[in-house]
């Protein structure tokens, strides 16, 4: 048995080394496979389909070609359980041999999957996850969505500036969660405001009555929000029940809370409320107006951040694919992506040579009526943010 | 003077269960060939493996207990994170070794719980063992300091398998590992049920009042069946996580119980095999399923559920009535016994 063992170990090994000494074949290969990892059923498919749907737009705008080379999706669906990422990571760098790894939908999944991409030495290019922390785990790791504490920048900013001086936070129990309630009390006590309270609920089926009953008995002028993109309209919806806005706190957050795909369910409570993000359908660019048309075309839904993220991530595969002339190696495609500044949708970005993560602005948003659409217009600008 | 003449009837009869059908080697043949013939499939073989030893698991306790859970990923939670502890902290580093420890921590913890399931009847059951595994859950997301919460337990090395083996990316190693380590728990699976202990089960699970009345400790046997298939599905978890080098909260899901019961209804239940064929069958429908339609997977899993379940488990096993009547021919014990 043991002997047995060794003998297929070695055949294996035998063939790894040869895969890896001949990356000649890799270049000549007139195929780019991308295996698109995403959480498409469950509670979190709808950012699981923003972002194929942002990922298909751009294949769609662009053709399916980048440097000669015909670019091949290879769509999965993880439910948002990370040891399935992680199988099906392996499984399609293994049986189907795709020289980059796309999607993750959130942190777990991302994290998951980063040794994976540590030790084939494949890109994975995160289009939806936003902890901090993500691009350090693995050196193959570039962002194209956003990072927690760079989203947080524009309304702690904002906040003291004008008259909210004493806040509560309320943030979801998990890594994202506490990473923007520690980047958010960070800079707004820098700009001269007060915590007087930090809130953390449940991540899975969350209640939100008894922390709004906490949130009213502290009177603070404002509170500050974060939930994952979904929970942010049930958050809403009972802070109006408990009517909390008629009291004279003022909601803000960030922008998943107003994310564009849902904010028109949401309804006009949401009207008035103030966030900041990277990313509004309301981007006032010919790019986006574009890409707003033909989002909603091809994916009968608005795009929100989560399919910008996709299509970015796409962007930046097809350029560094263009600028390595079509070598799909992933040393080469890394060094490739690193440095690379475009213009998205959501304005200009560039991936930050150092971290291997997004440099973008971050805009301050206020909800409002166009055209009988709910949009988050954005009124203040912080240019050129990095993960500080 | 009776009592040695009933013995020999009682052992033989015993022997007689426990002898292997031909149809079985041809089984684990087949099983430990697969390392051979499908070398691109390590992962999802995998899978099965783990989705196989877990049923086998709540098949001890459903199949020949009669003790109905739907709480049963409490235990496959545990022993996964323990297994991921033992390897992060560097507790016990060599695989093997920390999947017995895991498993005895998930038994201890079968153990303790098994006290709640003696009492009421079914539907009590499920109520108390979907509520431990709740309970499991919320302690594993309440303490994240140990368990890393909702993001799961990251930074966990795995050692070689013996020193020698190392979890290698296309998961050779991780499978044979994981489908010997089946393959011996099977053994002990079928040893248990073929003892008197495991007869006593069966009687048990078919009347326990006159259990008791022929003077079977009924409580004493129902909490060690407990303790060993809580153990069982400890060890599930622990590969899981060991050849994962990762521990998550979705171990102690729901729907992993859930999921569990539907692979013994597909495969039956109280022959042990059925564990084993139901996790083939269900993973590689779901894993077929989900690759054609990444979106719309469930729909059609649904469907086949519910077909499956009308043409109904009698009609499923009965497919395989040829295969066993050409068993029969093939076994060779027959005629030795015929001729003697």
């Amino acid at each position: 048995m043991t002997a047995k063992l060794r003998v297929t170990w070695l055949r294996f090994a035998t063939a790894a080394l040869a895969l890896m000494v001949s990356g000649a074949p890799v270049y000549a290969q007139e195929t780019v496979k991308v295996g698109l990892i995403l959480p498409l059923t469950g509670p979190f498919a709808p950012t699981g389909r923003q972002i194929e749907g942002g990922v298909r737009l751009y294949m769609q705008q662009h053709g399916d070609k980048a440097a000669g080379k015909k670019i091949e999706l290879i769509v999965r669906d993880d439910g948002n359980v990370a040891d399935a990422t992680k199988r099906i990571a392996q499984e399609l760098i293994v049986n189907e041999k795709v020289s980059v790894l796309a999607g993750f939908g959130l942190t777990p999944l991302a994290l998951a999957t980063a040794p994976l991409s540590a030790e084939a030495k494949i890109p994975q290019i995160i289009m939806g996850a936003a902890t901090a922390i993500i691009p350090d785990r693995s050196p193959y790791i570039v962002r194209t969505s956003m990072v927690t504490n760079q989203i947080t920048v524009g309304i702690a900013d904002w906040a003291p500036k004008s008259g909210l001086k004493r806040v509560v936070t309320l943030v979801s129990d998990f890594a994202p969660g506490i990473d923007i309630e520690k980047a958010f009390s960070e800079r707004f006590k820098a700009s001269g405001g007060e915590i007087i309270e930090q809130l953390r609920v449940p991540l899975a089926n969350p209640d939100f009555a008894p922390f709004l009953q906490r949130v009213r008995d502290a009177k603070p002028e404002g509170l500050f929000v974060f939930v994952p993109a979904g929970v942010g309209s049930i958050f809403m919806k009972q802070f109006v029940e408990r009517g909390l806005d008629k009291s004279g706190i003022k909601l803000i957050g960030t922008g998943d809370m107003t994310d564009d795909d849902i904010l028109n369910n949401i309804g006009d409570v949401a009207l008035g409320l103030i966030t900041s993000h990277h990313y509004s359908a309301a981007h006032p660019s010919a790019l986006n107006k574009t890409f707003v048309a033909d989002f909603k075309k091809t994916n009968k839904m608005r795009p929100n951040f989560m399919g910008v993220g996709g299509y970015d991530g796409m962007a930046l595969l097809y350029k560094a694919l263009e600028k390595t002339k079509g070598n799909a190696n992933g040393d080469a495609l890394v060094a490739a992506m690193k440095g690379m500044s475009w213009e998205s949708p959501r304005g200009p970005i560039s991936i930050d040579p150092a971290t291997r993560d997004i440099v973008q602005n971050i805009y301050v948003r206020k909800v409002e009526k166009k055209d009988g659409e709910l949009y988050n217009v954005e009124f203040q600008t912080f240019n050129a943010v990095k993960k500080p | 003077m009776k009592t040695p003449l009933t013995n020999s009837v009682v052992s033989r009869a015993l022997a007689a269960r426990a002898h292997w059908h031909p149809l079985e080697i041809l089984f684990w043949v087949a099983a430990f060939s697969s390392i051979w013939l499908f070398p691109g499939k390590y992962l999802i073989l995998t899978e099965i493996a783990l989705l196989a030893l877990f049923a086998l698991s709540l098949d001890l306790i459903l199949g020949y207990a009669g003790i109905v859970s739907l709480g049963h990923a409490a235990f496959f939670g545990v022993g996964a994170y323990a297994a991921a502890l033992l390897a992060k902290h560097e507790l016990v580093n060599e695989p093997v070794l920390a999947l017995i420890v895991s498993g005895l921590a998930a038994s201890a913890v079968g153990f303790v719980t098994s006290f709640l399931v003696l009492r009421g009847t079914d539907l009590t059951r499920i109520m108390v063992t979907l509520g431990v595994a709740f309970v499991f859950r919320e302690l594993a997301n309440q303490n994240g300091w140990l368990t890393g919460g909702a993001d799961g337990l990251q930074g966990v090395t795995m050692q070689p398998i013996l020193g020698l083996f190392r979890f290698d990316m296309f998961g050779h190693n991780g499978y044979v590992y994981c489908l010997t380590v089946l393959f011996v728990m099977f053994l002990l699976a079928r040893r248990i049920v073929n003892s008197p202990f495991g007869l006593s089960l069966l009687s048990i699970k078919n009347n326990p009042l006159r259990a008791s009345a022929i003077g079977i400790n009924v409580n004493f046997r129902l909490v060690a069946i407990y303790t060993i298939a809580a153990g069982y599905a400890g060890v599930a978890g622990a590969l899981l996580a060991q050849t994962q080098a990762f521990a998550s909260l979705a171990y102690f899901d729901f729907d992993r119980s859930a999921d569990l019961l539907l692979v013994l209804i597909i495969g039956g239940t109280g022959y042990l095999y059925g564990g084993l064929i139901g996790a083939f069958v269900f993973k590689f429908m779901h894993d077929y399923l989900s690759v054609l339609t990444p979106q719309y997977w469930p729909f059609w899993i649904g469907l086949l559920l519910v077909v499956i379940v009308m043409i109904g488990r009698e009609r499923i096993t009965s497919w395989t009535l040829p295969f066993r009547k050409l068993g029969g021919r093939l076994d060779w014990r027959r005629y030795r016994k015929d001729g003697a």
